[in-house]
C-alpha cells in the first residue's frame, strides 16, 4: 500500500516477509558457529595447556594456570564488544544522516549484542581477576573501569529503546544516545588513565604468557568464532526488529480499515 | 488563488492508532476553515500536523509552500498554534510570557501590549502570574501571544472554549482581521454559533477521515444562530 | 546570542518565581553533604581527605535534579512546541537553556562549598583552580543534562530514565573534578591544570554535541 510504503521507503513489501529469521546464509553461519564453539570447546579445555612457567625459586610453578583458558572467551568478547558498539555508534550516525529505518535497525541489533557481550567480558574478567590478581575488581585498571561504563552507558540504551514512544521519535532519541556513547567513551578512557596511572591489565598478554602454538592457535579461534556468533545472532537480531515492524504495519492497516470504518457509520448517523 | 493547505489521504498516527487515517484537504489563502466532527475525530492531530508538529506517516502534504515530510522546520515559524495546552509558562506573568515570545518573534512592546487590548485582557492583570488566571483568561493571553507572532496560517483548537462572550467576539474580530491580512485560518470547535459565525467554509471529519466537504456559506451546515461581535 | 540570552533569561526568571532550587533542590544537596559526612564516620581527617569526592558526588546529585526542573519547565503546558514554533534555532534555544542551568548550579555549588568547608573542614589553597575546574566542570554538568534532559523528558519516565542515561555521561566529570580539586584543596598531589583541561575538553565536547543534536530531539517530541 503507498501509505506504508510512503512509511518506511526501505520495507519490502508484505509479501516477502518469512515467517522465522532463519534463511540459507543465517543457517549455514549457525552451523559454522556451532562446529566453531565445538572445536573452541575442545581446544580450550582439553588440548591447550594451562600457563605455568618454572618460578624464581626451584621446584616452584608460577602462571594462570587453568584460568588462562578464561581468556579464550574473555578477550574475543572484550573485542567484539567495541565492534559491536562502534557499529552501534556509526549506524546511529548514519541513522541521523540518512534517516532510514535499516540503520536504526541494525544500530538496535548491535547494541544488545553489544551490551550482552560486554557482560560476558566484565564477568569472565572478574571470574579470571579473583585468582590471578587476586580481587575481583581492580579500580586501578583503565580499560576495566572503561569497559564498566561503556556497558552502563548502552544499557541506558537499551533502556531507552525499551520505553514505547513513536518509532520515529524513539529512532532519533537513540541514534543521539548511541552516538553520545561514542563521544563519551573516548573522554572516560582518558580520564581513568589519568586518574590512576598505573595499569594492572595485560598490555601484552601474548607476550607475557608462554605462548605455545595451541595456545595462540585456541586464541585466535576464540575471536574467530565469537566473531561468527555475534554476526549470526546480529543477523536474527535485525531479522526480529524487521518482523516487528512489519507486524506493527499490518496492524496499521487493521487499524486504519477499523479507523474508516468509524468514519462511514460517524458520518451516516450525524447526517441531517 | 493559492493553496495555503494541500494534503492528500493524509495518515498521522498518535503511537499506533491512526487518527488522521487518510484525509483529503484543500484550503485557499484567505480562508477560515471550521472543522467539526465528534471527540476523537482527529481534529486536534490535524491541526498539530498542519502546523508541522506532528510527522506524516502516509499520503502527501504541503502547507504554505512547504513539504510536510521534508520541510517542517521552514513551516513551523510561519504557523501559530492555540492547542488545548496553552503553551505559555504558568510561572510567569502574563507580561512576561508575552514580551518572551513577542521578543523571539522579533515583535515590539507596543505591538504585544496592542494584542492584549485586543483580546480585552485587563491592565492590571499584565502583572499577575499565570497560574493566578482563570481558563479563560488564560487562553485570552494565549491567543494574544499567537496575534503578537503574525503567523501566516492560524490553527486555532477550540478558540471559543471556556470563553464568555465577549472572549468569544474577540477572538472572533482576531481571526476575522487576520483572514483580511490574508492569513489563513483552520479552526476546530464544538461551540457552533461561535464558529460559524465567522467561518468561510465547514468540513466535517469523522474517524479521521474528511467525511463531507460543505463548501460556501457555513449557514448550510450550522444552525444560523449568530453571535454578536460585540 | 540575543535569543540565548532570552531564553536563559526566562528561566530564570522561571526560577525567581516558583522557587523550586531554592527550596527544594538547595536543602536535597545540603543534605547529601550531611549524609556523606554519616556515612564516613564523621571521621574529620577522612572527611578532609575525601571532601573534594564528596562535594562532587552531591554536586552530580543535585545536578540531576536541577536538569529534571530545567525539562520540566518546558513540558508544564507543552511550552516546548511553543518554542518549536518560534523561528529560534535549537542549538540556540540549548544554549539558552543550558547557560540558565549552569548559572543555576554554579549558585548551588557557591553554597555547597561554603557547607563543604563548614562541615568537612576543608580548606581551600589555590583558589583560583577551584574555581576555573569548577566552572568548566559546571558548564559540562549543565550541557550534559540540558542535552539528556530532552532526551529523557517527552517519556512519562523521565525520573527513571534520566539518572540511568545522565549519570555514566557524568563519570569524566566526577573523576575530573574531584582530582583538580584534590589539587585545590590540597588533599591530592596531582597537578589540577591538566584536570581543568579535561573538564574543559568533556565541556567543549558536548556544548558542541549538545547545540548538534537539540534540533532532532527537539522534533522528536512534538
Amino acid at each position: 500500500m503507498s501509505i506504508l510504503l510512503g512509511r518506511s521507503p526501505d520495507r519490502r513489501p508484505p509479501e516477502a516477509a518469512p515467517a522465522h529469521t532463519g534463511s540459507r546464509t543465517t543457517r549455514i553461519l549457525g552451523a559454522l558457529t556451532l562446529a566453531g564453539l565445538v572445536g573452541l570447546g575442545l581446544c580450550a579445555f582439553i588440548f591447550s595447556p594451562p600457563d605455568s612457567r618454572p618460578g624464581p625459586e626451584a621446584g616452584t610453578r608460577i602462571g594462570q594456570f587453568d584460568a588462562v583458558r578464561l581468556m579464550y572467551v574473555h578477550l574475543p568478547a572484550a573485542i567484539w564488544t567495541y565492534v559491536a558498539l562502534g557499529t552501534c555508534a556509526m549506524a546511529s550516525a548514519v541513522y541521523l544522516w540518512r534517516r532510514s529505518a535499516w540503520w536504526d535497525r541494525l544500530a538496535h541489533a548491535c547494541a544488545e549484542i553489544g551490551v550482552v557481550l560486554c557482560a560476558v567480558t566484565l564477568i569472565t574478567g572478574m571470574i579470571w581477576g579473583r585468582p590471578v590478581w587476586g580481587t575481583w575488581w581492580e579500580w586501578g585498571d583503565v580499560r576495566v573501569v572503561t569497559t564498566l561504563v561503556l556497558f552502563l552507558v548502552y544499557a541506558g540504551y537499551l533502556a531507552m529503546r525499551s520505553v514505547p514512544a513513536a518509532p520515529e521519535a524513539r529512532a532519533r532519541r537513540a541514534s543521539i544516545l548511541g552516538l553520545g556513547g561514542a563521544v563519551l567513551i573516548p573522554i572516560v578512557n582518558r580520564s581513568v588513565e589519568w586518574w590512576e596511572n598505573r595499569t594492572l591489565h595485560q598490555q601484552s598478554t601474548l607476550e607475557e604468557l608462554r605462548i605455545e602454538d595451541l595456545t595462540l592457535f585456541t586464541l585466535v579461534l576464540g575471536i574467530l568464532v565469537m566473531g561468527l556468533l555475534s554476526l549470526w545472532l546480529a543477523v536474527h537480531r535485525f531479522r526480529v526488529a524487521w518482523l516487528e515492524a512489519e507486524a506493527e504495519s499490518a496492524g496499521l492497516e487493521a487499524a486504519l480499515a477499523e479507523r474508516r470504518a468509524e468514519a462511514g457509520a460517524g458520518a451516516e448517523g450525524s447526517s441531517p | 488563488m493559492e493553496s495555503a493547505v494541500w494534503l492528500r489521504d493524509a495518515v498521522c498516527c498518535r503511537g499506533r492508532f491512526p487518527a488522521l487515517a487518510g484525509v483529503d484537504l484543500d484550503v485557499a489563502e484567505g480562508e477560515i476553515l471550521l472543522l467539526r466532527g465528534p471527540n476523537g475525530a482527529g481534529k486536534t492531530t490535524l491541526l498539530r500536523l498542519l502546523a508541522g508538529l506532528a510527522t506524516l506517516d502516509g499520503g502527501q502534504g504541503t502547507v504554505l509552500g512547504c513539504d510536510l515530510r521534508s520541510d517542517r522546520r521552514a513551516l513551523r515559524p510561519q504557523v501559530g498554534l492555540l492547542g488545548h495546552d496553552l503553551m505559555l509558562y504558568e510561572d510567569l506573568t502574563v507580561a512576561e510570557n508575552l514580551r518572551f515570545f513577542a521578543a523571539l518573534a522579533g515583535a515590539s512592546e507596543a505591538e504585544s501590549r496592542a494584542a492584549l487590548e485586543r483580546l480585552e485582557v485587563a491592565p492590571r492583570l499584565a502583572d499577575v502570574s499565570l497560574r493566578r488566571l482563570s481558563a479563560g483568561q488564560r487562553k485570552r493571553v494565549a491567543a494574544a501571544c499567537l496575534a503578537v507572532r503574525r503567523p501566516r496560517l492560524w490553527l486555532l483548537d477550540e478558540p471559543h472554549a471556556g470563553l464568555d462572550e465577549s472572549g468569544r467576539g474577540a477572538v472572533n474580530r482576531l481571526v476575522r482581521d487576520a483572514a483580511g491580512r490574508g492569513a489563513t485560518v483552520v479552526l476546530a470547535s464544538h461551540e457552533t454559533p461561535a464558529a460559524s459565525a465567522v467561518a468561510t467554509r465547514t468540513i466535517q471529519l469523522v474517524g479521521g477521515i474528511v467525511t463531507r466537504r460543505a463548501s460556501g456559506s457555513p449557514a448550510a451546515v450550522a444552525p444560523t444562530e449568530q453571535v454578536s461581535d460585540a | 546570542m540575543r535569543e540565548v540570552l532570552l531564553v536563559a533569561a526566562k528561566d530564570l526568571r522561571i526560577e525567581s518565581r516558583s522557587r523550586v532550587l531554592l527550596f527544594q533542590v538547595a536543602p536535597f544537596a545540603v543534605a547529601t553533604l550531611v549524609l556523606l559526612g554519616f556515612a564516613l564516620d564523621a571521621d574529620r581527617s577522612a572527611l578532609r581527605h575525601f571532601s573534594p569526592g564528596l562535594f562532587w558526588v552531591a554536586v552530580l546529585l543535585t545536578a540531576l535534579l536541577a536538569a529534571q526542573r530545567s525539562v520540566a519547565v518546558e513540558h508544564a503546558g507543552r511550552a516546548a512546541d511553543a518554542l518549536l514554533l518560534s523561528a529560534t534555532s535549537p542549538a540556540r534555544i540549548f544554549a539558552g537553556k543550558a547557560l540558565a542551568l549552569a548559572a543555576q548550579l554554579a549558585a548551588l555549588e557557591l553554597l555547597m562549598g561554603v557547607a563543604m568547608v563548614v562541615l568537612y573542614d576543608a580548606r581551600v589553597e589555590h583558589f583560583g583552580l577551584a574555581v576555573a575546574s569548577a566552572a568548566a566542570a559546571t558548564v559540562g554538568i549543565a550541557a550534559a543534562g540540558t542535552l539528556y534532559g530532552v532526551l529523557a523528558a517527552p517519556m512519562g519516565v523521565r525520573e527513571t530514565l534520566l539518572p540511568v542515561l545522565l549519570l555514566p555521561v557524568f563519570a569524566p566529570v566526577l573523576i575530573g573534578a574531584t582530582r583538580a580539586f584534590g589539587d585545590a584543596l590540597g588533599t591530592a598531589a596531582v597537578n589540577g591544570w591538566a584536570w581543568f583541561g579535561l573538564l574543559g575538553l568533556f565541556a567543549l565536547v558536548y556544548a558542541v554535541f549538545g547545540a548538534l543534536a537539540y534540533g532532532p530531539l527537539l522534533e522528536a517530541e512534538a
